[in-house]
């Protein structure tokens, strides 16, 4: 069953990823409503209501789709990875089951509550629901990271007679430190693909001289959320979660850094490519001794190269680890200046008309869900060969009597309609931004917008 | 009552929620093309299920992650063996999904006729597909020693040692299932809506139940033979006959109050001739999840699949606070969306 291992890897790292692009939006649009929503209700300002109004509408696209392609997540544990969840259902069982009980009702409740009952249940009430639907998407990404970084980190565990694993403490599985990070890191990226495409669509209507009293709010709001996104995600947070892989995960960072062979002084590598043959770095472009400092806060300091450690445990796709995460480190680089120059813009009040600066926001949209994919791929590629690090191998966990046939059959249907699903998303996308925000100065007069 | 028996209890509540709330709309989704002729009356029956879909659904979700929780060893089994069916399952019930979410966002009456199509066509289907996979765990499955199975779409198309998932007596519970949900649909529509689609809707559930009588009278009269066990587990504690007999007097208050019109009431007693059956087929079943067809030796029950007793134990704590909550803020929802949806203003409708 070789080759149906490696189809149920890909069917699941292709349905992840594609499920992923959907509650990034939701979630980082969650916060942005939510502030919207809570000027509106404070100010009496009707122009935040139809700012929030307007975004609830992409929120309720993109939450559709994540909702959709959550589904088969959670049941392809049992469907392709049957001798995984036998092995850790009594662990990750608790943290998938909290997350359908605490968040998942949560959300699709007051999405409706958001989206049909502003006139029903009056101002107050709506608020609620923003917050409600905000805390929804958090919790729903905070179960699932707990899951993820259980993975990464297996804590308050233990092993029953008949080899399987299971809970010893809620608690420790909640407070997992792994997930400090993680988590922060992962909803700072979401704020930041929610803000950068709230800025984006604010600078297209800019451009296109449309919907201007609008476009400067989602402009102000989604440059301002950017820019504070944006330089968490460096620091802190990345570098916090860089630290703890050094720290637990020797091998996945020495493999993330393209780091071959022990040595002090180890130089920090911006672009190359490793070469698998010599291991040794091609066409290299370093700083000297960076990386020493920026894990041992000294520039001398030891670092463990992949030599260092046996060969079958060296994740099975090093190249691409090493790719994925600088594309991620690059791209974050690449976003703190901008939204920074943004920011100051908008400061000095020249931002509307600095046509340049709204062209790159504009286009830079789709990178931050480039940067997420990206750090994904870095953290469960490099989680290889492990499924649970240092605890259970991937190739031990897929369903025994699910034949290749089988699996390559339904991965070709999810690549199928994943592909339709995209293109329909996007042509929704593009087609509610056109029909643009609907400027009524109160609550609209139905109380059913959607059908 | 031990821990198990608790949490067998709890995922069956759980599934049997699902069917309650999922079902009507599926049943609206079968029913839809014949009650909705227009594109006004197409938009009411979606506000009829508009705010409350995505909140039903979650019950299977939930569901699922409850099963994983407790018997993990059944969830990985179940699943993987019966991994053609769910993943079918899985795209129509991304189809269905969006089918309700995206059908009105555009005019154009040729994208409309595409999703009202999806939505009818997905509903029907699962409502089969979902009876069908009651039907494999009534009927069993093929089980070998270490707990695992896989099953074909078919094989000889009858119960036997080596079943399909489909085979005579699962497509008998596929179809009783859809004709039981359509008009558990059209129950829900007679009290959302009125005029035409609602005459049309109550038209359907009075006819309908005449379908589902004969076909229920079949399906228990070949039990016995499909699975003996569940006979057994009857005699074994006959205080389970009381609920075959809650779900026959449902059945008969449920026609006595269509006689009288009586919309509430009927939906009511319908919901709970469909959680009759559920817990008559639950108690069937008791303590086994998954009945082995090859050796009753490999069937898996609830005590050789459960997770540990801690993770039971806190589970149960954080689920009890967690479940009243939902229930609390879903009843007042419910209550705030209650009554006849309102027709929507012409120039404002469309969005
Ligand atoms: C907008 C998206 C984005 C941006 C700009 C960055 N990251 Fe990131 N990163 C993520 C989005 C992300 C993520 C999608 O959220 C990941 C995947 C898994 C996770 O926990 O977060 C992630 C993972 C991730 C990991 C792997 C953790 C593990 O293996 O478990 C490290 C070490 C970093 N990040 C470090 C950084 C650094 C040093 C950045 C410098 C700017 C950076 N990230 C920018
Ligand atoms: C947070 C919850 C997540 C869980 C519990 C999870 C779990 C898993 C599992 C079970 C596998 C298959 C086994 C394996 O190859 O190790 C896997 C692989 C993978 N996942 Fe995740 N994952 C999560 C999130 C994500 C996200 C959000 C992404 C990307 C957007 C992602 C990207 C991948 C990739 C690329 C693989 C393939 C790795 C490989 O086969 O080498 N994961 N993950
Ligand atoms: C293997 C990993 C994953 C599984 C099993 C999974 C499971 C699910 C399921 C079942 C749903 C549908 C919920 C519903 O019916 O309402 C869903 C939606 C959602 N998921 Fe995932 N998910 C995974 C990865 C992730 C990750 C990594 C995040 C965030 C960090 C995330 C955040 C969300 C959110 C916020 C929603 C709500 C829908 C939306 O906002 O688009 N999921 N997920």
């Amino acid at each position: 069953m070789e080759s149906a291992l490696f189809y149920d890897r890909l069917q699941f790292a292709t349905t992840v990823i594609f499920h992923y692009l959907f509650p990034q939006l939701t979630m980082g649009l969650a916060v942005l409503i939510f502030y919207l929503k809570s000027r509106a209700y404070w100010t009496h300002d009707a122009h935040y209501n139809d700012a929030a109004r307007f975004w609830t509408k992409i929120f309720a696209l993109s939450f559709a789709f994540g909702v959709v392609t959550g589904i088969p997540m959670e049941f392809q544990f049992g469907t392709n990875w049957a001798k995984f969840s036998t092995f850790a259902g009594g662990v990750i069982g608790q943290t998938l089951a909290m997350e359908g009980v605490f968040s998942f009702f949560l959300e699709s409740t007051f999405l409706g509550v958001l989206l049909f009952g502003e006139k029903k249940f009056g101002p107050f009430v709506h608020w609620t629901a923003a917050l409600m639907l905000f805390l929804g998407s958090w919790l729903s990404g905070l179960f699932i990271i707990a899951t993820n970084a259980w993975m990464q980190h297996p804590v308050a565990y233990a092993v029953d007679q008949d080899g399987a694993v299971h809970v010893t403490s809620l608690w420790g599985l909640l407070t997992n430190p792994w997930l400090v990070w993680q988590f922060t890191h992962t909803m700072t990226a979401a704020v930041a693909t929610g803000s950068f495409v709230m800025a984006a669509v604010g600078a297209y209507y800019l451009l296109s001289g449309t919907h201007t009293d609008s476009a400067k709010t989602f402009l102000r709001t989604g440059v301002v959320a950017g820019a504070i996104a944006s330089t968490l995600l460096l620091f802190p947070t990345g570098h916090g979660a860089a630290l703890q892989v050094f720290e637990h995960q020797p091998i996945k960072g020495a493999a993330f850094e393209g780091h071959f062979h022990t040595e002090s002084g180890v130089d920090l590598l911006i672009v190359g490519q490793p070469n698998m043959e010599t291991l040794t770095i091609d066409n290299p472009l370093i700083v000297p001794q960076m990386l020493s400092f920026i894990i041992h806060k000294h520039f001398g300091a030891e670092i463990k190269g992949l030599s260092e450690f046996p060969r079958d445990q060296w994740p099975d796709t090093m190249p691409l680890l090493y790719y994925t995460y600088h594309i991620m480190v690059g791209l974050g680089m690449i976003f703190i200046p901008l939204m920074l120059t943004a920011v100051a813009l908008l400061w000095q009040g020249r931002l509307f008309q600095a046509r340049w600066m709204l062209w790159t926001i504009m286009l830079i949209a789709p990178f931050p869900y480039i940067a997420t994919t990206a750090g994904w791929m870095t953290a469960e590629l490099g989680r290889q060969p492990w499924l649970i690090y240092g605890l259970f191998r991937t190739a031990d966990g897929a369903s025994p009597l699910v034949s290749s046939g089988n699996v390559l059959f339904t991965l070709l249907g999810f690549l199928g309609l994943y592909l339709l699903l995209g293109l329909l998303f996007l042509f929704l996308f593009f087609e509610t931004v056109s029909r643009g925000p609907t400027v009524t100065g109160g609550p609209r007069s139905t109380s059913a917008p959607m059908y | 009552m031990s821990i198990e028996v608790l949490w067998f209890v709890i995922v069956v509540l759980m599934f049997a929620v699902f069917v309650v709330l999922d079902g009507f709309v599926l049943g609206t989704g079968i029913i839809y093309l014949f009650v909705a002729r227009t594109d006004a009356e197409r938009r009411l029956v979606l506000e009829a299920i508009g705010p409350v879909w995505k909140g039903n659904e979650v019950w299977l979700v939930a569901g699922g992650g409850l099963l994983f929780l407790a018997f993990p060893k059944a969830f990985a089994a179940g699943f993987s063996g019966l991994y053609l069916a769910l993943i079918l399952v899985l795209w129509l019930l991304i189809m269905r999904g969006l089918s309700i979410a995206l059908r009105s966002h555009l005019q154009n009456p040729l994208w409309r006729a595409f999703w009202d199509a999806i939505f009818a066509v997905a509903s029907l289907l699962l409502a089969i597909g979902f009876g069908a996979a009651l039907g494999n765990v009534i009927r069993g499955v093929p089980l070998t020693a270490d707990g695992y199975f896989f099953t074909a779409f078919w094989t000889t198309f009858a119960p036997g040692l080596e079943p399909g998932i489909l085979d005579w007596f699962t497509v008998l519970v596929g179809v009783l299932t859809a004709v039981i949900l359509t008009v558990h649909g059209a129950n829900y529509l007679t009290i959302k809506t009125d005029a035409a689609v609602r005459s049309r809707a109550s038209q359907i559930a009075d006819a309908g139940v005449w379908l589902v009588v004969p076909l229920a009278i079949v399906a228990i009269l070949v039990l016995p033979f499909v699975q003996p066990a569940l006979r057994h587990s009857y005699d074994a504690h006959p205080a389970g006959y009381v609920l075959p007999l809650i779900t026959a007097v449902a059945l008969i208050t449920a026609q006595y109050f269509r006689r009288r019109r009586r919309d509430g009431a009927t939906f009511f007693s319908w919901s709970l001739f469909i959680l009759g059956m559920l817990g008559s087929v639950a108690w069937g079943l008791f303590p086994n999840l998954l009945i082995a067809t090859r050796d009753p030796a490999y069937s898996l029950t609830i005590y050789n699949t459960a997770a540990p007793l801690y993770g039971l134990r806190v589970g149960l704590v954080w689920f009890s606070i967690g479940i009243s909550l939902v229930i609390a803020y879903t009843i007042l929802v419910y209550r705030g969306f209650r009554g006849k949806v309102e027709r929507v203003p012409v120039e404002e409708g469309h969005e």
